[in-house]
């Protein structure tokens, strides 16, 4: 009984952790927190690797391997750190018509990526969403968190590639 | 916080309005803030400052205004003026005017048939209240319906009044709200727990967003209804993360109703408690399945599991759990305090009421509706959607996303209702609607909806996680142009088993879009096998060369 009840200490001296921690808290390091932690984790770290799966897992006593089945289960956790820049394209029944299947072959063609890749030297991420609810602006792409609306294979092809060769 | 302390805080907010003598609100919901309202907004601000009206004029962001594709959108009281496509140096102009007329050239007219064919009732206060201010949805007679459920009504007169109104369930499925709420109140058990399923996933759909993002108490005030009569204390909205906006308004709107006492331990001084939280979503589509919501609510991988039991029974943490969609909980206020009777008078015999439609795809007017049903999809895409962009053909309008259908041109003059979408093999879903021109090929459409479907599936029976994945390469392999006719036949098999052999929702409807464009597109299916082309040009079995590329 006295194991199950230690505390699980924080990876590293990193104050994010205490963000972390905040959210096991609130909810009493109850089980059923297990997602809203993992959320906290991904907003202050941007992605959830082995390291922070476990201790999570450790302080909400869930067993590591349903902890890794939530994280990958779910699209909008990354188990992969992002890219400098990250580009959206997204990929909902109105964007689909209007153009977005031609932004990912731009997106290929121009710096070579595929959905979900980061170019070699983590300058840029390429996503899609299923829908971002910008179905008046088809087709809408999100560069660095700011949504663009009617965007064509040009202009993605020219934000890309001054990321791709501009320092960041 | 009794009728009276409402009425006073509402008189003292249409007081302070009174005093002004302009009020421009900026719609401030995530399609025109895509468009930069945000910085019109601040603009405005800054002009009537210098200009010295301050304290005359009132520059205010607002919920969603309906019209995406006029955004970025604002309106002018007390004129009624509503300007569209307005940019931050339209400021000047716009301030200036404010005492010498209109501005002619960013002029929207209020007047056609985009606004009056609608009929407001979830979105009635959408773009005339600041979302983020607890007074405005008070002025606008909010939370009064709340108060007068829980002094002068009873759980079950709350239940009759929602039976009445004939009210079906707005996220696709259509059960009658009144029934389950009756179940839910006559289940056993102390704790019972009320859901707002906000896990709006349909790709195409921003019904729920809008609502959350422009009227965030209606659905609280809906949702704490709901605990009064079924006899829960705790509710839970589950949101997608893929709505920063919808989950800080809904946040700060806790806030404010807790502030209150709207919202907590005894709610205007009666017995009655409620909590609501938020549990962000993390991007799984069969989430909006109710037993995989509850999953998740739970922190566990959102798999649906068999029903019954059903959640009305034993739902989340095995409790008696009432699930509504957002729309569902947002039409409650209404029907309390106008009555049952009243809903129920609008509508066709068996869909009641009002829905909410995003409309979009190849159409001039593309935005958030809100219709009476039983009005024509000729209706909604031609007078209030004006029709397709110039020298587009008519092809099919889909609804019901990735569960739904392709409807063709000679069903648009049949009305929209649970039904008569039912009937021609789609379904009214959660409210999308895309309309199609001949540019788009269906075979790709169908295609399009199996992939969202193949990567959504839980995996969790087999002929839903195999089953998607057949019908996707069957489905690739029309496109590229390789496929027979026995390949047809299987992909007709295959959608007849998977349809009546999946756990949940999630797969039972995967077919549909596949079926409905079979159904009436048929030559298009034939021409990529026999003809290896494709009619619209979409596909690469058309051009050789692209396959070889």
């Amino acid at each position: 009984m006295q194991t199950y009840l230690e505390k699980v200490s924080p990876p590293s001296a990193d104050r994010r952790w205490k963000l972390v921690s905040a959210t096991m808290r609130r909810h009493g390091y109850q089980r059923q927190a297990l997602i809203e932690t993992l959320h906290t984790v991904q907003q202050s770290f941007g992605y959830l690797d082995q390291v922070s799966l476990r201790f999570v897992a450790g302080s909400l006593r869930v067993p590591l391997s349903q902890a890794f089945g939530v994280a990958t289960f779910y699209h909008f956790f990354s188990l992969k750190p992002p890219g400098d820049h990250t580009c959206v394209v997204c990929m909902g029944t109105a964007c689909y018509i209007k153009g977005a299947p031609a932004l990912l072959a731009e997106a290929e063609k121009s710096v070579g990526l595929r959905p979900g890749e980061t170019t070699a030297d983590g300058k840029v991420s390429f996503l899609t969403a299923r829908c971002l609810g910008s179905c008046s602006l088809a087709p809408a792409v999100v560069f660095d968190g700011e949504v663009a609306g009617k965007v064509g294979p040009v202009e993605l092809q020219s934000r890309l590639q001054r990321w791709a060769t501009h320092a960041s | 916080m009794l009728l009276e302390d409402l009425h006073q805080i509402a008189a003292k907010e249409r007081e302070a309005h009174q005093r002004l003598r302009y009020c421009v609100s900026v719609c401030v919901a995530a399609g025109c803030l895509s468009s930069h309202s945000d910085a019109v907004k601040e603009s405005l601000t800054r002009e009537v400052a210098e200009v010295g009206l301050r304290g005359y004029c009132q520059v205010r962001g607002v919920g969603c205004l309906g019209l995406c594709s006029g955004g970025p959108l604002l309106s002018v009281e007390p004129e009624g003026v509503l300007y569209q496509g307005v940019k931050p140096e339209d400021a000047e102009d716009i301030v200036r005017s404010l005492d010498e007329g209109r501005l002619t050239h960013l002029e929207c007219s209020p007047d056609q048939p985009f606004f009056k064919r609608q009929v407001n009732v979830v979105t009635e206060n959408s773009g005339r209240i600041d979302p983020e201010r607890v007074e405005d949805y008070i002025a606008a007679g909010g939370y009064e319906p709340l108060v007068k459920a829980l002094t002068e009504m009873t759980p079950q007169k709350v239940i009759d009044q929602v039976s009445r109104s004939g009210l079906r369930g707005r996220g696709g499925a259509g059960y009658p709200t009144g029934l389950k709420w009756g179940t839910v109140s006559k289940a056993s058990g102390d704790t019972k727990y009320v859901i707002c399923n906000a896990d709006e996933g349909d790709p195409g759909a921003f019904m729920d967003r809008s609502v959350l993002e422009s009227d965030p108490h209606r659905v609280l005030e809906g949702m704490v209804t709901a605990g009064f009569a079924v006899g829960a204390s705790r509710g839970f909205i589950y949101v997608r993360a893929e709505y920063p906006l919808a989950v800080k308004r809904l946040q700060v709107a806790i806030r404010e109703a807790k502030r209150l006492g709207l919202l907590g331990n005894q709610i205007c001084g009666t017995t009655f408690s409620f909590d609501v939280d938020v549990r962000l979503g993390a991007g799984a589509f069969v989430c909006g399945e109710e037993t995989a919501l509850i999953a998740s609510v739970e922190g566990k991988r959102g798999m649906p599991r068999p029903r019954p039991p059903y959640p009305a029974q034993s739902g989340l943490w095995e409790r008696p759990t009432l699930i509504n969609n957002v729309e569902t909980f947002a039409n409650i206020p209404s029907i309390i305090r106008k009555g049952g009777d009243w809903y129920a008078s609008m509508g066709t015999k068996k869909s009641k009421g009002t829905k909410v439609f995003a409309l979009t795809g190849r159409i001039n007017h593309t935005g958030l509706i809100e219709v009476p049903m039983g009005i024509t999809l000729r209706e909604i895409i031609y007078e209030i959607g004006a029709g397709l962009p110039e020298g587009q053909t008519f092809k099919a309008v889909q609804t019901g996303g990735p569960s739904g259908g392709c409807i063709p041109e000679q069903f648009l003059d049949m009305p929209v209702d649970y039904e008569s979408l039912a009937q021609v093999g789609s379904i009214m879903g959660s409210g999308g609607m895309i309309v199609m021109d001949s540019s788009s090929c269906m075979v790709d459409v169908a295609k399009f909806f199996m992939e969202f479907c193949m990567t959504e599936s839980c995996g969790k029976c087999i002929p839903c996680r195999s089953g998607t994945a057949q019908m996707y390469d069957l489905l690739a392999k029309i496109t590229q142009g390789t496929a027979t006719s026995d390949d047809l036949a299987l992909l007709e098999e295959l959608c007849d088993l998977v349809k009546h052999t999946s756990l949940c929702g999630l797969g039972q409807t995967a077919p549909n879009p596949v079926l409905s464009t079979l159904r009436y597109f048929k030559d298009e299916y034939v021409a990529h096998i026999k003809d290896k082309r494709c009619p619209a040009g979409v596909c690469p079995c058309g051009s050789a060369k692209e396959v070889s590329a």
